[in-house]
C-alpha cells in the first residue's frame, strides 16, 4: 500500500474512534447534550480528510503515521473538551480548522522545497524572540497563573511563546547546519552563541515567571546542539549552567520557589502562610490545591477510569474542582476518565509520534533537515514531559499546553504546522530514498 | 549525525515512559492513600454519584436504607434516606451528604458502592458505566424486622438492648438498642444536636451508641453460667454436688451475702441445696465457695473459651464492637496475678466483670449449641444489581467451648430456672424455655441493670436471646428483662 493509502486507512480507525467517543459522551450526558452534536466526529473526519487530500498532493511521499496520530491527538482532546464544556469544544474545533489550514498552507508553499527558510533564518531568530518577549509589553501582555505568557488582542488571546517554539526551531536548525563544524571544535569564542542563547532563556524566565517555556526552550536547544555537535560536554555544560540558573531564579523569584515547594511538599500536615487568603491553612488548601485536587482526579479513574462523562470534576454545587482542566490540566481528566490504560495508550500515541518524527530524523539526507526533524520531535517530546511531568508531580508544576489534546488555539496552530514541518522534511527525504 | 540522533530519541523516549511509570504509580499504587484524604474534593463528590445499594432487613422487604435522588446542575447525587427510622439505627448506621459513616454503612462502604468489583463482573460494570449510574449492590440482611420492633416496643423509654440469635448459624435475628435515633435527621439542621439531645430513662442515653455490641455492663448473676460451666466442664462439681447456704459466704474474712429476700429483712437462705438448686434460685454464696475453689483463673479461662477477651467477630465496624471482660481503669484487663481478683464475687458477675448484650447471647447460643460457639453474623448476602449473589454468609463456629456433657447439663438446670425459679416470666405454653436471670448491682444502691439469657426449645434450640435494660430501680432479671425476652422468643419462634 503506498503512504497515502496507509494514511487514509489510519485516518478512517481515528475517524470510528473519534464517533464512539463522541457517542459515549453524548451517552452518559445525554441530559445536557443534543443529538446534533454528533455532528462534530462527522465534521473532524472530513476535515481530516481534507488535510489527506492536500498531503496526497503536496507531500505524496510523507510518513503516513504522523497526520493519523495527529488526528487522534486532537480528538481525544475535542472529545474531553466536548465532554467538559461543548461550548469550548466549538471554539476548539475552530481552532482546529484553522490549525489544518496552518498545515495545509505550509504545505502548498512548501512542497517544492522547504529549505527556502534556511536564508530566512535570522528572521525566524528574531521573530522567536520577538514572540517570547510580546507578553511582556505593556498593554497587550497579561499574566495568568503568576508567570506572564498571554497575550491581548481584542477579543483575540494566544501564548504567542507556542509559535516562538516553532520559529526558534527552525532558526536553531539553520544556525547550528551552519555553525556545527567550528562549534565541535570547542573553542571558546564559539561559546558565545550558547551563552547569549542561556542568558535569553534566563532573561524570559526571569521576566515571564514562566520555567516551563524557559525549560521546554532549553532543552530543545541543548538537544538539537548536542545533534548537530555529538559533545555531551557542551550538554553537560548547558546543563550546569541552567542549574545555576534556576537556583539564582528559585532565590530570587517568590513564584518559582513556591511552584518548587508545591513539588517537594505538596500535603503539610502543619498550617503554612497562604499568600492567597493571608490566612495559615494546610498548603493542600491553599498554594498546592490544584496539583492536589489533579492528583485525586487521576487517581480516581484507577485502573479503567470512571468512563467517559462519568468522571467527576465538580463539586455537589456545581463549582469546577480544579482550576484550568482543560488547558494545562486537561491530562487529569482523561487520566480520571479512561483511566490507567486510556493514560498509557494517550503516552504511547505520544511516544509513536516522536519515535516517527525521529526516524524522519535519521533518514533525512541534508543537516538542516536532520537537525529541524529532530528539534520539532524532541520539542514535542519534551513538551509532553514538562506539563505531564509536572501533573505527575515528577518536576515542578508549570503551566504549558499538553500538544494538540489542550483547549488552546496558540498551541493548535503551533503544533500544526510542527506537523507540517516533519512531512515535508520525510516527503523529501522519502523520495530520494524511492 | 545520526548517532546524536538514535541517543535523543532515547532521551525522549526514557521522558515519555517516565510519564507511563509515574500515571501507573499514581492510578495503581498510591489509589488507596489519596482515596483517604480529607481534602479530597473529587472523592467527596464522586462518592454521591453512584448509587448504593440498599440494605434490607431479612425478609426481603423492609428497607432499611435507601437513595433520594437530587440533581445538581446536570448531574445526579445519590444521598441516604432510611424508611425504617430508628429500627436497626445504630446497627446499620447512616452515610451522611457530609460524608461521614457508622456502622455497616462503614464497614460496608465497599460492598454498598460496588468498588469490591473482581474482574468477572467488571464488563458488566464498564456496561453500567456506559449506561449511566454506577449501581452498588445490595446488602440482606438477617434481622427480622417484626422481632426487631417488638423488642424496642418493649424497651420502651428504657435504656438497654436485647440481642436475639439462632445458636446454630449464627444468624442475629434481633440487634436492638435503646434510645434509638432517627437516622434521617443528620441531614436536617441541627439534627446531629437533636439526636444528642434524646432523652431516656437512664443518665447517659447516648442514642448513637450500639449497646448491643458496645455497650459494656456488669452481667451479675447470667454469668454464673460461665461459673457453672467452669465448675462442670472441670469435673470438680456436678448438678448434684451439695451446698450448705447459710445466706452468705465468707471471703477474706468478711462475709458477702446474697441477695435480699422477698420480705426485704435481710438476706434469703436456703439451707441444704445443690449446684443446680443454687443455679435455679441464683444463690450467691453457692457461686461464691464455687468461685474460691476453682480460682479466678479457672472461671476467666473458661470466660475466654466462650468468646469474652476478644471483640466478637461481626460485620459492623470494629471500633463499634467491644470485648468482654474484667476491666480496670476503662481498660480490658487480664490479671498477671490472679490474687488481685475477687474468685467469689466474679463467680456470680460481678468483681469488675464487664459483658455486651452480644457476648451475652453468644453464652446462651453456646450452650444451646452443645457448647460450640457459633459465628455471629447480620449480613445474609450481597446482590449484585443484576440480581447476581456477590457474597454469601455460610455459618460458622468459634471453636468449642465447654464439653456437650457439660451443656446439656447446663440446659437442664437452666430449664429449672425458668420452671420453678427467678425466671419464671418468662415460660411460654407449650414450649420450655432454658434461661437464667441477672440483676447487677450498679453504683447506686437499690438501682440494678436487669438481665435475663435464654434460648428455646430447650431440647431443640431454634433461637438464643440476652436482654439487659440498665438503671432499674428495684427492678429485677426476672421481673424487668425476662419478660421481653420471652415475648422476642415467641415472636420468633412463631415466625
Amino acid at each position: 500500500m503506498s503512504y497515502r493509502n496507509r494514511e487514509l486507512a489510519s485516518l478512517v480507525a481515528v475517524g470510528v474512534l473519534t464517533a464512539i467517543g463522541f457517542a459515549s459522551v453524548y451517552i452518559s450526558l445525554k441530559s445536557q447534550l443534543s443529538a446534533g452534536s454528533l455532528g462534530y466526529a462527522a465534521f473532524f473526519f472530513a476535515l481530516y480528510l481534507a488535510a489527506h487530500v492536500v498531503a496526497r498532493l503536496t507531500v505524496p511521499q510523507a510518513d503516513p503515521y504522523l497526520l493519523p496520530i495527529a488526528g487522534l491527538l486532537t480528538a481525544i482532546g475535542l472529545t474531553e473538551i466536548y465532554r467538559l464544556g461543548p461550548r469550548d469544544a466549538f471554539r476548539q474545533g475552530l481552532w482546529i480548522v484553522i490549525g489544518v489550514a496552518a498545515f495545509a498552507g505550509a504545505l502548498v508553499w512548501l512542497r517544492r522545497d522547504y529549505r527556502v527558510i534556511e536564508s530566512y533564518k535570522y528572521l525566524f531568530g528574531i521573530g522567536a524572540l520577538a514572540l517570547l518577549f510580546l507578553p511582556l509589553a505593556p498593554v497587550i501582555g497579561q499574566t495568568v497563573n503568576g508567570a506572564r505568557l498571554w497575550v491581548h488582542v481584542g477579543p483575540f488571546q494566544f501564548q504567542p511563546g507556542e509559535l516562538g517554539k516553532i520559529a526558534l526551531i527552525v532558526f536553531l536548525a539553520a544556525y547550528l547546519r551552519e555553525k556545527r563544524e567550528v562549534l565541535a571544535q570547542g573553542r571558546l569564542k564559539d561559546w558565545g552563541p550558547l551563552l547569549s542563547i542561556w542568558g535569553g532563556s534566563m532573561l524570559v524566565l526571569f521576566a515571564t515567571d514562566d520555567l516551563g517555556s524557559a525549560l521546554l526552550y532549553y532543552g530543545i536547544f541543548l538537544g538539537m546542539l548536542y545533534v548537530a555537535t555529538a559533545r555531551v560536554a557542551f550538554v553537560a555544560a548547558g546543563l550546569g549552567l541552567f542549574l545555576v540558573g534556576a537556583v539564582a531564579v528559585y532565590r530570587g523569584t517568590p513564584h518559582v520557589r513556591d511552584r518548587v515547594l508545591n513539588w517537594l511538599e505538596p500535603w503539610t500536615t502543619h498550617k503554612v502562610y497562604c499568600p492567597l487568603n493571608g490566612r495559615m491553612t494546610f498548603r493542600q488548601d491553599c498554594q498546592s490545591y490544584q496539583e492536589v485536587q489533579s492528583l485525586y482526579s487521576i487517581a480516581h479513574g484507577g485502573f479503567g477510569g470512571t468512563g467517559l462523562g462519568h468522571g467527576t470534576f465538580t463539586t455537589a454545587t456545581g463549582r469546577q474542582v480544579i482550576p484550568d482542566l482543560r488547558t494545562d490540566f486537561i491530562y487529569s481528566a482523561l487520566a480520571q476518565e479512561l483511566g490507567l490504560i486510556g493514560a498509557a495508550a494517550l503516552l504511547l500515541l505520544y511516544m509513536v509520534f516522536v519515535l516517527r518524527g525521529f526516524r524522519v530524523a535519521l533518514v533525512a539526507s541534508d543537516g538542516f533537515s536532520k537537525l529541524l526533524a529532530a528539534g520539532l520531535s524532541f520539542g514535542f517530546a519534551l513538551q509532553t514531559f514538562v506539563i505531564v511531568g509536572g501533573i505527575l508531580r515528577v518536576i515542578p508544576l508549570t503551566g504549558i499546553t499538553l500538544p494538540l489534546v489542550s483547549y488552546g488555539g496558540s498551541s493548535v496552530v503551533s503544533n500544526f504546522l510542527l506537523l507540517a514541518g516533519l512531512m515535508l522534511v520525510s516527503n523529501r527525504a522519502n523520495r530520494g530514498a524511492a | 549525525m545520526n548517532r546524536p540522533l538514535l541517543r535523543l530519541s532515547v532521551v525522549s523516549m526514557l521522558l515519555l515512559v517516565a510519564l507511563v511509570v509515574a500515571t501507573t504509580y499514581w492510578q495503581a499504587w498510591a489509589v488507596g492513600g489519596l482515596r483517604d484524604r480529607q481534602d479530597n474534593a473529587i472523592q467527596q463528590v464522586a462518592q454521591f454519584t453512584i448509587a448504593r445499594g440498599r440494605i434490607i432487613a431479612g425478609n426481603e422487604k423492609t428497607t432499611l436504607a435507601a437513595n433520594r435522588r437530587v440533581r445538581v446542575k446536570g448531574q445526579t447525587f445519590f444521598f441516604r434516606r432510611y424508611p425504617q427510622r430508628g429500627l436497626v439505627a445504630q446497627t446499620v448506621g447512616y452515610s451522611t451528604a457530609g460524608g461521614t459513616r457508622a456502622g455497616l454503612e462503614r464497614s460496608l462502604d465497599d460492598y454498598l458502592t460496588g468498588a469490591n468489583t473482581n474482574l468477572s463482573s467488571a464488563l458488566g460494570h464498564a456496561l453500567d458505566e456506559l449506561g449511566g449510574t454506577v449501581h452498588g449492590n445490595d446488602v440482606v440482611l438477617t434481622i427480622r424486622p417484626v422481632a426487631q420492633r417488638l423488642a424496642l416496643r418493649l424497651l420502651g423509654d428504657r435504656c438497654g438492648a436485647v440481642v436475639a440469635m439462632d445458636p446454630h448459624s449464627g444468624r442475629i435475628y434481633v440487634m436492638a438498642s435503646t434510645p434509638t435515633y432517627d437516622p434521617n435527621l443528620l441531614e436536617r439542621r441541627n439534627g446531629y444536636a437533636r439526636i444528642l439531645e434524646t432523652k431516656a430513662e437512664c443518665p447517659r442515653p447516648a442514642p448513637l451508641l450500639n449497646r448491643a455490641t458496645a455497650g459494656l455492663f456488669t452481667p451479675g448473676s447470667t454469668f454464673k453460667l460461665v461459673t457453672a460451666a467452669a465448675a462442670l466442664d472441670t469435673g470438680a462439681y456436678t448438678p448434684d454436688s451439695g451446698f450448705v447456704d447459710p445466706g452468705y459466704c465468707v471471703e477474706y474474712g468478711q462475709r458477702v451475702s446474697n441477695a435480699g429476700n422477698p420480705d426485704q429483712t435481710g438476706p434469703e437462705t436456703f439451707g441444704h441445696v445443690t449446684l443446680a438448686q443454687g443455679l435455679e434460685h441464683s444463690i450467691n454464696s453457692v457461686f461464691c465457695n464455687v468461685g474460691k475453689k476453682l480460682g479466678a483463673k479457672t472461671i476467666l479461662e473458661y470466660a475466654k473459651r466462650f468468646g469474652f477477651y476478644s471483640t466478637p467477630p461481626l460485620e459492623t465496624p470494629a471500633d463499634e464492637r467491644a470485648p468482654s471482660g474484667l476491666y480496670d481503669r476503662g481498660k480490658l484487663y487480664w490479671p498477671k496475678d490472679f490474687n488481685a481478683v475477687d474468685p467469689g464475687r466474679l463467680a456470680f458477675g460481678q468483681e469488675r466483670m464487664q459483658a455486651t448484650p452480644l457476648q451475652m447471647a453468644l453464652l446462651a447460643a453456646t450452650i444451646a449449641n452443645g457448647g460450640v460457639v457459633p459465628r455471629p453474623y447480620l449480613v445474609q448476602r450481597v446482590v449484585a444489581p443484576d440480581g447476581s449473589v456477590v457474597a454469601s454468609t455460610r455459618s460458622q463456629t468459634l471453636g468449642r467451648a465447654i464439653k456437650p456433657e457439660t451443656a446439656r447439663e447446663l440446659t437442664e438446670m437452666m430449664k429449672l430456672v425458668v420452671q420453678g425459679g427467678t425466671g419464671t416470666a418468662a415460660q411460654i405454653p407449650g414450649v420450655e424455655v432454658a434461661g437464667k436471670t441477672g440483676t447487677a448491682e450498679t453504683a447506686v444502691s437499690h438501682v440494678y441493670d436487669a438481665w435475663f439469657v435464654c434460648f428455646a426449645p430447650a431440647d431443640h434450640p431454634r433461637v438464643a436471646v440476652a436482654v439487659v435494660v440498665e438503671d432499674q430501680p428495684n427492678g429485677f432479671g426476672g421481673t424487668v428483662a425476662a419478660p421481653i425476652a420471652k415475648a422476642v422468643l415467641e415472636a420468633l419462634l412463631r415466625g
